[in-house]
């Protein structure tokens, strides 16, 4: 909807503006503090809605359903059902589970099917007709970037989910867009030293590369990370997102004189790749004198299932993990499981928390009007959310904290136990400087829609 | 050296797979000259008898292990597949070899699925246009790979292979190489040799039956084989039951290469008709000739040493092929002159 | 004057036409269609629809691979916006021009042949197209990531004239937002632009050489004529149509991804024109509302909501019905898509709008329309 037909002071000065742009550029200028809720959506009823968008289809759809669970979980006790979850634990006490504001939680659901021009259709869809007021989701780095960059022009906040790029808070970020999430540089930093320990100084990589964003920042990550151990990097081989069989791109791989193989692949990518490659023989093998190993850096408990016995030995790094033993991360997966009859994945970890920190933003700000909201994010910091003391830096809205370094179990005691914690990157160690990524945030004056 | 020989088995392996659904569609094709769109369906429905073959015989009774817990304080469930409470020992064996055997299932289900499609549907389309045909087994296509959604969920479900043939052979060491210079996933060797096993036998039973004569000389000149008092058209449709179980094999052997799922049918489509192109509308060898020439051309583009001389080839190179021999040979490799043209 | 002249009969089809155009936010409100973003679909893939129709209703070319100049159109956009300006007039020519060149090539080689040949052909060139946006064409397509507006975008004529604003711009229109409405009023105007167009090329003497062509083009060449360059005409305009309609699609939304050229995205406006009516010139067009409605609206069904609809019948039947149902909606919109075209195929092979015709003609009691005018005969 424009503004058209509305007769308000600031919508006549805004004609105005636009007047005098010749070209009709008009960014579309509030004056600050002037907040008479108007901004795209402002909740007007006793309800708030919030679309929910993630791949229910696509490579990585696995994900993407748990975390609807995790949303599913979040709305219910945001509005004061179940046991609350991590409400208890989280450090701020202002959610009441009386909803938002007083607001009651709705969700809307949109399937992005992990494509970036789907998912910013869907987005769309859920802000013009459902009348969503934050969107938050999305399990692609590139669907993050696209959604954000609509989240931005449509004044709608977006509290992104899985998406491990650097771009997404680098490059790439937005003022209107969060990500609680790690990045592939803080994977490359968990995960070198553990490496090098683990596999010595010398070793020859081969990366086979999820061909977008992510891939590449992560190829990025990992290359330097490894290289500063003295390892050697092969030109690396981008695979298209969705591939399936990746027996062509792995066939080169057992000739190439390489002894590790990284595999930048996620969901059902890395479990096809990663089995192809134990069914090529390549945790089996010998290389240059020494065993031949395989590395994916970004690694979660869906994927692991779904590998099965292939992932048994190989290291990665996660987001969060449900055997971690703080008292919040055991709340939160007894929570869970006791819905689902399952544990949360990190995907639905984040995903869950991101709704958390939105609400609790909007009742610290006294309000739903975006600029304020985004105010009492950024440099926010807060803990028991399961991964430590964490801040929401103000620069690149990029979150810090613990990035743990994950193992494939080798005799897991039950079915759910797939991964181990063998390391953890403290949030000191991880936290860098947001200059090394460029990018600008842009405004954060609200539109009305 | 080594690296080749690699690609090359790996060009091969894809080459069965891309021969055996384009035979299929060959079959339809110079049999009842209908351009089927479905046939990536039949491929598809092929890998989900396999799936659901497992779930036939991977039945379960849940049981309550009250010395365990889970995370969220119930008891762990503890699982037991019901054949193996029947059958013990050989009930494991059963399930470690469920691909292998799901053929058994899918050998009759395929058959039905592929006459009742030509006596339902396909065969009300003999003499509309090919436009029409493409049409129709388009939406069929969609219909069928939507039912099979509605039924088994979105997400691929992978099958495992048989223990056995996990892992990968020393080819190398066969051909007289340094020992480990040369690996293949074993199951790779296995569906090579099973294509190509098909093929043979396709090929056998066209070939060497009375059946097969008698449908061959249909595809040569339908009419005069109608007129000397053949029912050609029962034989017909029996092809096009062959046809689906063909696609079906394919499908069926391909599930621990790559999880199937509900629109595989559709990737492959696009694929198995460049295939048929390129082997020439109508002609078997050719079906046949195309699949593996495709396989390995893809294979060989996919090397890091080719794609750095022509980025991007290893994306386009199966249509790029396509393309090419359209333009400058439209009968492509076998073809028979006139088919499908003007 | 004659450019613009229409026979009567086109004359009022257009003016009911653009009353119902224009007059889209109203009726669309009781279907729950009334919002910005379907709207503006609703025009954008009619034109896309429109322009198919051109190509394969009049000279009976299936070209499997339209979407491929979608695609071109809508980077060709987001390139202008980037680099040019917001406004959306030199997108729009810039796509329709690029596009057309794409065609031309494309066109010129797919027409060598016919019949399943030509269909294979632009189906490759086009898996090709999206294959190598997805991959090398990254600097220019910026692959699976898609073609965004940035910050720090050159925009040499914005701003030659103005600075830069803080935030990303929006198109524009001679200085009016396009976004929301007045995003939907836009594409409602090239819409009918299209129309016309679409309109004159029926009723000329070049549309009844394309309808040559189709019904046979053998006789058609022992004539004297040479086909071919009619066939290219044809497939330049369609392509031209289809890159109108990306770039309005950047034009309502400044994204550009790879997805919008896969070979499925070809396959929807085959649907769309299949199940409106091949070679009628509304027929397309309510097959692009059609599909574009179900899966906008129709997906978004749930169990919920059915279970409201069949309130009326009794619980254990409720229950049976609302399951069985469910599986047509939500998720399962496709099916219920799938089912109709095959029907639509098998029993109306002009589709809807021959459907119309046949009750229309019902109603006359007159006799029924030759079936042959209408049908489907692809060039072989």
């Amino acid at each position: 909807m424009t503004n058209s037909g509305n007769f308000s002071r600031r919508g006549v000065l805004k004609g105005g503006l636009a007047g005098i742009l010749a070209t009709g550029v008009s960014p579309l200028i509030f004056t600050r503090g002037a907040y008479a809720q108007e901004f795209c959506n402002a909740p007007t009823g006793d309800t708030v809605t919030i679309g929910f968008n993630m791949p229910l289809t696509g490579a990585y759809a696995d994900e993407g359903a748990d975390e609807q669970r995790a949303y599913e979980l979040a709305v219910e006790h945001l509005n004061g059902g179940g046991d609350g979850g991590l409400i208890p634990f989280f450090s701020s006490k202002t959610l009441k589970g009386t909803g938002i504001l007083g607001k009651k939680v709705v969700g809307v659901t949109g399937d992005d099917q992990t494509k970036a021009d789907a998912a910013r259709d869907s987005a769309r869809r859920m802000i013009e007709r459902d009348g969503a007021v934050m969107i938050t989701g999305g399990s692609s780095s590139s669907v993050a970037i696209a959604v954000q960059g609509l989240c931005q022009e449509k004044g709608v906040i977006f509290m992104a989910a899985l998406t491990h790029s650097n771009d997404t808070t680098g490059k790439d970020k937005k003022r209107y867009g969060f990500r609680h999430f790690f990045n592939a540089y803080q994977s490359g930093i968990a995960l070198g030293p553990v490496l090098g320990e683990a596999y010595g100084k010398e070793r020859v990589a081969y990366h086979l590369t999820a061909d977008y964003t992510w891939g590449w920042t992560q190829e990025e990550s990992m290359k330097n990370a490894t290289e500063a151990l003295g390892w050697k990097t092969l030109e690396p081989v981008r695979t298209p997102v969705g591939a399936g069989d990746f027996s062509q791109y792995l066939t080169p791989v057992l000739n190439s004189g390489a002894d590790v193989l990284i595999l930048n692949h996620y969901g059902f990518d890395m479990v096809n790749s990663l089995t192809q490659a134990v069914q090529f023989g390549m945790k089996d093998k010998q290389a240059n004198g020494k065993q031949f190993e395989i590395v994916v850096p970004l690694v979660s408990d869906l994927m692991a299932k779904g590998a099965g016995a292939a992932m048994k030995g190989i290291y990665g790094t996660s987001n969060w993990d449900w055997q971690l033993p703080d008292d919040a991360s055991k709340a939160f997966t007894k929570s869970f499981g006791a819905k689902f009859g399952q544990p949360p994945s990190q995907a639905a970890h984040t995903s869950y928390v991101q709704a958390l920190l939105y609400a609790d933003a909007c009742e610290r700000a006294g309000t739903f009007y975006p600029p304020e909201v985004i105010k009492a994010l950024e440099g926010f910091e807060f803990d028991g959310m399961g991964n430590g003391p964490t801040s929401y830096r103000a620069e690149d809205h990029q979150c810090f904290k613990e990035v743990y370094v994950v193992k494939g179990k080798e005799t897991p005691s039950n079915p759910f136990d797939l991964l181990e914690v063998v390391a953890t990157a403290s949030k000191e160690s991880v936290t860098y400087d947001p200059a090394i990524f460029g990018g600008e945030l842009g405004p954060d004056t609200a539109v009305a829609c | 050296m080594d690296a080749i020989l690699a690609q090359l088995l790996n060009g091969l392996d894809k080459g069965g797979a891309y021969a055996l659904i384009a035979l299929g569609l060959t079959l339809v094709f110079g049999t009842l000259g209908v351009v089927n769109f479905a046939h990536g369906a039949l491929f598809m429905l092929g890998a989900f008898c396999a799936v659901s073959f497992r779930y036939l015989i991977t039945l379960e009774t849940v049981t309550v292990d009250p010395t365990q817990t889970t995370a969220w304080g119930t008891a762990l469930e503890v699982r037991t597949p019901l054949a193996q409470t029947w059958f013990g020992d050989w009930g494991g064996v059963l399930i470690d070899w469920s691909v292998p055997l799901s053929i058994l299932l899918a050998i009759p289900v395929m058959l039905v699925i592929g006459i009742v499609m030509e006596r339902g549907l396909i065969k009300h389309f003999y003499k509309r246009p090919h436009a029409e045909q493409i049409l129709v087994t388009f939406g069929l296509a969609i219909v069928l790979q939507e039912i099979v959604k509605a039924i088994f969920g979105p997400n691929p479900i992978s099958q495992a292979m048989p223990t056995a043939l996990r892992g990968a052979a020393d080819v190398g060491a066969l051909i007289g190489l340094a020992p480990g210079a040369l690996t293949y996933p074993l199951w790779r060797l296995v569906y090579f040799l099973f294509s190509a096993g098909v093929i043979a036998a396709v090929f056998g039973f066209l070939r060497f039956t009375t059946f097969g004569m008698v449908v061959r000389a249909g595809m040569a000149d339908r009419e005069t084989v109608g007129l000397l008092g053949i029912n050609i058209d029962r034989r017909f449709t029996i092809m096009f039951g062959l046809a689906a179980v063909v696609a079906g094999l394919a499908g069926v052997m391909y599930t621990p290469l790559l999880p199937p799922n509900y629109h595989q049918g559709m990737d492959f489509l696009v694929l198995s008709f460049v295939v048929v192109v390129v082997g020439g509308m109508g002609s078997l060898p050719g079906a046949v000739a195309a699949g593996f020439l495709l396989g390995i051309l893809q294979s060989f583009a996919s090397m890091n040493q080719i794609k750095s001389l022509l980025p991007g080839i290893d994306q386009i190179i199966i249509y790029l092929t396509a393309v090419v021999i359209l333009l400058v040979r439209p009968r492509g490799l076998f073809g028979r002159r006139g088919m499908m043209e003007n | 004057m004659a450019l613009f002249q229409l026979s009567r009969r086109d004359a009022l089809i257009f003016a009911l036409f653009a009353l119902v155009v224009i007059t889209m936010p109203v009726w669309t409100a009781p279907f729950g269609a009334n919002y910005p973003g379907l709207m503006q679909k609703f025009a954008i893939y009619a034109i896309f629809a429109i322009g198919f129709n051109i190509l394969f209703g009049l000279t009976g070319y299936l070209s499997f691979g339209h979407a491929a100049f979608l695609g071109v159109g809508s980077y060709t956009a987001v390139w202008s916006f980037k680099l040019l300006t917001m406004d959306a007039l030199p997108a729009l020519l810039l796509a329709v021009l690029i596009s057309g060149l794409f065609a031309l090539v494309i066109g010129f080689l797919s027409l060598r042949r016919s019949g399943i040949y030509f269909s294979i052909l632009t189906l490759a060139f086009a898996q090709m197209s999206y294959n190598l946006a997805y991959s090398v064409l990254t600097p220019i397509t910026n692959g699976e990531t898609s073609l965004q507006l940035t910050l720090q975008d050159p925009r040499l004529i914005d701003l030659a004239f103005t600075t830069r604003g803080a935030g990303l711009p929006t198109a524009s229109l001679f200085g009016v937002t396009l976004s929301g409405l007045s995003g939907f009023y836009f594409c409602a105007v090239v819409l009918l632009i299209a129309f016309f167009f679409a309109q004159k090329v029926f009723a000329s003497p070049f549309g009844m050489m394309l309808r040559g062509i189709k019904s046979n083009q053998m006789r058609m060449s022992y004539t004297g004529f040479n086909t071919r360059p009619y066939a290219l005409t044809a497939f330049v305009i369609s392509g031209m149509y289809a890159g109108l309609a990306g770039a309005l699609l950047a034009v309502t939304d400044p994204l550009a991804g790879a997805e919008r050229m896969q070979w499925t995205a070809s396959g929807e406006v085959v649907l769309m024109t299949i199940l409106g009516g091949v070679g009628t010139l509304i027929g397309p067009v309510i097959g692009a509302w059609l599909i574009k409605y179900f899966e906008n609206i129709f997906s978004s069904f749930n169990e919920g909501i059915l279970s409201r609809f069949f309130d009326f019948i009794p619980a254990p039947l409720h229950d049976t019905i609302v399951a069985i149902s469910s599986k047509f909606v939500g998720e399962g919109w496709q099916l219920t898509l799938g089912l109709l075209f095959v029907l639509v195929v098998v029993f109306l092979p002009g589709g809807i709008m021959e459907g119309v015709r046949r009750i229309g003609a019902l109603f006359r009691r007159g006799t029924p329309p030759k079936a042959g005018a209408i049908r489907v005969q692809p060039a072989e």
